[in-house]
């Protein structure tokens, strides 16, 4: 046996050089975000539509125009001034002087009472051109509630006026001026518009030197790792040595990574723009039409499923139920969340993405959702049946054959990413008890948040009141998506993985994880049996657990593992050195099983010692 | 309140705490010289290998002692002076019992090989000997094992997991083929291989060289050759860990000598685990019991007998489980090299060479005496209840799908049993019909 076939040198090399093009790709992308200079115009403007903000921001913008910014940020500064000052010229146009109410209360005098009628309004807000005319009907609205009131002093009723017009001034901030989403809008589509230069010039060029590069080095560097001269088996050395497994800086620097990512995708895409450029190719031949920056975190998130997804395949490849999971939930990315919702856009249907179930989907009763696919023909209410059926059919049904791994292991997108981007962390999980009680509190309390908003919602669209006991069912539904569905399922959920293991939102969070666990623990034939008296306690399946569930604590009093939060995913089966535990479906009522290890006949009644 | 103290934190001991805890409320003090708290020896391979952590290993939290009001007390016990029931202590304390257990274990075997006091140099038991594998084995390039078995053979794959060049030397003629038949074997020793471990078979230790600091240079094989190693694990084979009993009433042997109630020559004082050494052992069984299995089902026998109902070890039939490198083994029942002649068997491998299924059986009665698997798992209760009340054979074959126990999706064998069944039974054939199809799609 010589050195060479001992230690391929071949094989090393590889591996280093799938690292160092992964990491070029990486760098590449990182660096793509400064690659472009920003320059305003007119046109671009235009683009965007025509309108009195569009032309008001046009003047606000004029310093900036034709001028060539080379850095974004500072780009993205000025243009937010300018639309902020866009936005003031507006308001001051049509916001209404608040003696216009005094004046109205003096003209107000009736045999010494001040009586208010609309008619009085025309009086003072003469109507001359647009903007009296806009004045003047909003008065009249806004005001409305006022008529024929009758007021013993001048001031009184000047109190009442003014307060209308302040009403109707703050109005002004939305339906005049760019309201503060569109505000965003506006800012992330005008600096994508305006970036030119060697990125833009050359894009397939720079999609191959940042993705293409990405995708080589990492199908290198694990087709170097997990395959080739190796033998198929258990790949776990080196795990709580590497940096970037065991909370090292690597690791702590992708969590700094992903977290900031996030931030800038939910709350600051304008700074994102370049990358969105990437994928508008993709997004042309997708649906169409230019990338948004939903288009550019689809793409990366597929592309994170399916890359890793090979990764699993390459690592688990001597176990049939790794290979087939993982290509269930590539498949289940690729197609239902990515491909189909952009063929649908293209073909100007309700872009849904039909394995998305709520609560996870938790704007599926939200009034434009059922509106849109209620407008939508027939294809529009099969999904809204679709939708229903899965919540009231499907978890209930499937979990009840598979337990809730049909879905969070097998279909799933937050657990797609979590199998695939997140098995290198699933180690970090914490198997304390005191987890699993902040786990439980945590989960179920979202759960009940999920049910509260979108009861609120539906009582909104039902009775189009939007205010229950006092609570503004619109408070509600910011919060939840503000608290929920972007800091926790996103931020934390994702960005933590390096940090806190691969399933935070998963095992902490998910409302529909919640509801498919209670199916689970109280009516289903899943459990993951133990063998008799096999176990020697190592710890393997509970430090390999993702949800933090400490199986060896069940598989050493041999006692079947049935938890609300086990998502199926079979990787304590695969690591267990001793093939201890296995995945069933089989007859419920033997579920809940009395501890009992095989092999000791010296005494008849089952071992049950301290907890 | 009795007071019992237990010398030895591993599994026989605290298996015995923890079921004494459960029928009585006696005072309870563990004293071990090894780690603070209950770990998993057999994980021991994979904190070094970085698939877990020394905490990983813990069977419970730390909390779990306190709450089951079981003291832990690191400390060595010296002697034991059984007339005064008194422990001397390294501490320099004493210790007094009401009842003793002796669970203190195995350490590795040295045959006295020169050198082998060496640094450099050492077994593979304890949290200590890691700790000593640790320390040598950095940025070394070759390492010597010696000793073929179930520890030898993870030592090996914990050092090539650290891209460290392995040269096993192994006794016999083929890997651990005191226990497991020719096949069996020669699949591990092709497997052995495939890792590119250099594999010496029929090879001992002569003896092992210094460098001139003291450390290990090299070793020389018996038939004289020298192979130039940074570390030297020696691996075969462990005894008792009975030192500290020498001055002792305590009748030993090789082990701490018990009757079938762990009970020792001294009232009060018992012996559980790789540490005891039973004066008549059971039919079919060793004298001392080195697993992890027997260790547990000691404690909890003789937690009984401790707390005063007085029960008997009774194992049911063997078992035992290992995994060598990637090929996973499991026996049940009664499978040894060679098989004795009123058995019979038929033997089954995967043309992969990776998956094989031995069923021994008894030839006057054909019932089932043995079922040993390589790169397969059968379920435990099943296997165990065939043997138990001695299935027949055919019954066996016929019902190998209840006894399947890998994951779903993995491809099983049934068949290719039955049809070996049916060859060497013409006369006696198992029909198989194809079964329920769909009850099979729901069970996945
Ligand atoms: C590397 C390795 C892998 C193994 N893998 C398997 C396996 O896969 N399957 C299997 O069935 N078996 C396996 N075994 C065997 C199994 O671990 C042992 O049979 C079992 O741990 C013995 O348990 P025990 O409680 O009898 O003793 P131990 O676990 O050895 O515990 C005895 C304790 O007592 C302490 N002690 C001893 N003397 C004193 C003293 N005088 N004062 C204070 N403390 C003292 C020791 O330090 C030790 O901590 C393996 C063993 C090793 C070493
Ligand atoms: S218990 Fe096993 S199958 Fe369930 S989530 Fe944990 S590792 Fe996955
Ligand atoms: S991995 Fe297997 S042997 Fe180890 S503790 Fe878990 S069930 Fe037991």
């Amino acid at each position: 046996m010589t050195e060479n076939d001992r230690f391929p040198m071949k094989n090393k090399t590889l591996k280093t050089s799938g690292l160092i093009i992964f990491l070029t790709g990486f760098f590449v992308f990182v660096l793509s975000l400064t690659l472009s200079n920003y320059t305003l115009t007119g046109k671009i403007i235009h683009r965007q539509g025509n309108g009195e903000r569009l032309a008001a921001l046009t003047d606000a913008a004029a310093p900036m125009l034709n001028v060539t910014y080379a850095s974004n940020i500072s780009f993205v500064h000025d243009l937010k001034e300018a639309i902020d000052k866009a936005n003031r010229a507006i308001i001051a146009k049509y916001s209404i002087d608040e003696k216009v109410g005094e004046k109205i209360a003096e003209e107000a005098a009736e045999d010494g009472k001040y009586i208010f009628r609309s008619t009085l309004i025309d009086k003072v807000l003469p109507t001359e051109d647009e903007i009296t005319k806009y004045q003047n009907q909003t008065f009249r609205d806004y005001a409305g509630w006022l008529e024929g009131k009758t007021f013993d002093n001048k001031e009184a009723l000047a109190e009442q006026l003014v307060f209308v017009i302040r009403n109707i001034n703050n109005s002004l901030s939305y339906k005049k001026a760019f309201d503060s989403y569109s505000a965003k809008n506006l800012l992330f589509w005008l600096t994508k518009d305006a970036a030119s230069g060697i990125l833009r010039d050359n894009l397939r060029l720079w999609i191959f030197l940042s993705f293409g590069l990405i995708i080589l080095g990492a199908f290198l560097y694990f087709y170097s790792t997990y395959y080739r001269g190796t033998i198929a088996g258990i790949k776990n050395n080196g795990i709580f040595m590497s940096p970037a497994t065991a909370r090292g800086w690597i690791g702590i620097a992708l969590g700094v990574f992903m977290i900031s990512f996030y931030i800038m995708l939910y709350f600051y895409p304008e700074y994102l723009t370049n990358w969105v450029l990437l994928v508008d190719p993709l997004s042309y031949r997708l649906n169409g039409g230019p990338a948004s920056h939903w288009f550019l975190y689809g793409t990366l998130y597929t592309m994170a499923v399916a890359v890793m997804g090979i990764r699993m395949l390459l690592k688990y490849r001597h176990n049939p139920y790794q290979i087939l999971r993982t290509l269930s939930v590539i498949f289940f990315q690729t197609a239902f969340a990515f491909i189909i919702p952009e063929i649908l856009a293209s073909l100007h249907k309700p872009a849904v993405d039909l394995k998305n179930i709520w609560p996870l989907d938790y704007d599926f009763f939200y009034s434009y959702n059922l509106d849109e696919l209620m407008n939508s023909g027939m294809l529009g209410w099969f999904m809204l049946f679709w939708g229903i059926a899965l919540i009231i059919i499907a978890v209930p049904v499937f979990t009840y054959f598979f337990g809730k791994r049909w879905y969070c292991s097998w279909v799933c997108g937050c657990g797609g990413l979590a199998e695939t981007l997140g098995d290198p962390f699933r180690q970090l999980s914490d198997k304390s008890i005191r987890a699993w009680k902040i786990e439980r509190y945590l989960i179920y309390s979202v759960l009940v948040f999920a049910v509260v908003n979108t009861a609120g919602v539906l009582y909104t669209y039902f009775t189009g009141s939007y205010s229950v006991l006092g609570i503004g069912t619109e408070s509600i539904k910011s919060a939840y998506g503000f608290l929920i569905s972007s800091i926790f399922a996103g931020v934390v959920g994702t960005g933590f993985y390096p940090l806190m293991g691969n399933r935070v939102w998963c095992r902490f969070g998910c409302p529909l994880a919640a509801y498919l666990g209670v199916v689970q623990k109280f009516k289903s034939r899943f459990r993951i049996t133990t063998n008799g008296g096999q176990c020697i306690s190592c710890g393997n399946c509970s430090t390999y657990c993702e949800m933090g569930i400490d199986v060896r604590w069940y598989a050493q009093r041999g006692q079947n593992i049935v938890r609300a939060s086990c998502v199926g995913c079979g990787i304590c089966a695969a690591v267990c050195p001793r093939g201890v535990l296995r995945l069933e479906n089989n007859d419920p009522s033997d579920r809940f099983n009395t501890p009992h290890l095989t092999g000791n006949e010296s005494f008849r009644e089952p071992v049950d010692a301290p907890r | 309140m009795k007071n019992i103290v237990i010398i030895g934190n591993g599994v026989a001991g605290i298996t015995a705490a923890r079921h004494i805890r459960k029928r009585s409320d006696a005072t309870i003090t563990v004293i071990s010289a090894e780690t603070d708290y209950f770990f998993s020896r057999t994980a021991l391979m994979y904190i070094y290998m970085g698939h877990m952590k020394f905490e990983h290993t813990k069977p419970y939290e730390d909390w779990f002692w306190e709450k089951n009001n079981i003291n832990l007390m690191n400390d060595y016990v010296e002697s034991v002076d059984t007339d005064g029931r008194r422990l001397q202590l390294r501490s320099g304390n004493t210790m007094m019992w009401d009842v003793l257990l002796l669970a203190t274990g195995s350490k590795p075997n040295k045959f006295g090989w020169p050198g082998q006091d060496l640094k450099g140099v050492g077994g593979m038991y304890s949290w200590q000997d890691l700790q000593n594998i640790e320390q040598y084995t950095k940025n070394i390039r070759r390492a010597v094992i010696v000793g073929g078995g179930l520890i030898g053979i993870e030592l090996a794959e914990m050092l090539l997991s650290r891209n460290i060049e392995v040269t096993f030397l192994v006794r016999e003629s083929s890997f651990w083929n005191i226990v497991l038949p020719p096949e069996e074997s020669a699949m591990i020793n092709r497997h052995i291989r495939e890792h590119h471990i250099d594999l010496r078979l029929e090879t001992e230790l002569r003896k092992i060289l210094p460098d001139a600091h003291g450390r290990v240079r090299a070793v020389i094989t018996g038939p004289g050759e020298e192979i130039e190693c940074g570390f030297v694990g020696l691996t075969a084979g462990v005894s008792p860990n009975i030192g500290f009993l020498k001055s002792s009433n305590i009748k030993t042997d090789r082990g701490i000598l018990i009757n079938e109630f762990f009970e020792t020559n001294i009232p009060g004082v018992y012996a559980a685990g790789d540490c005891a050494q039973f004066e008549k052992p059971l039919p079919g069984r060793r004298a001392i019991e080195q697993v992890w299995y027997t260790g547990r089902m000691h404690g909890e026998t003789v937690a009984r007998t401790i707390c005063g109902e007085r029960t008997a070890y009774r194992p049911g039939p063997w078992f035992n489980s290992a995994k060598f490198l990637d090929i996973g083994y499991q026996v049940y029942g009664d499978i040894i090299n060679p098989l004795p002649d009123h058995l019979e068997n038929l033997y089954w491998e995967h043309p992969d060479g990776k998956h094989a299924i031995r069923i021994a059986w008894d030839r006057e009665t054909r019932q089932l005496k043995g079922i040993n698997l390589m790169g397969i798992r059968f379920r435990h209760d099943v296997c165990d209840a065939w043997l138990r009340r001695s299935a027949a054979l055919k019954e066996v074959v016929q019902d190998l799908k209840a006894a399947l126990f890998d994951p779903e999706f993995y491809k099983s064998y049934e068949q290719e049993i039955v049809n070996l069944y049916n060859d060497k039974f013409p006369d006696n054939r198992i029909t198989s019909g194809k079964k329920k199809r769909l009850a099979t799609l729901i069970n996945f």
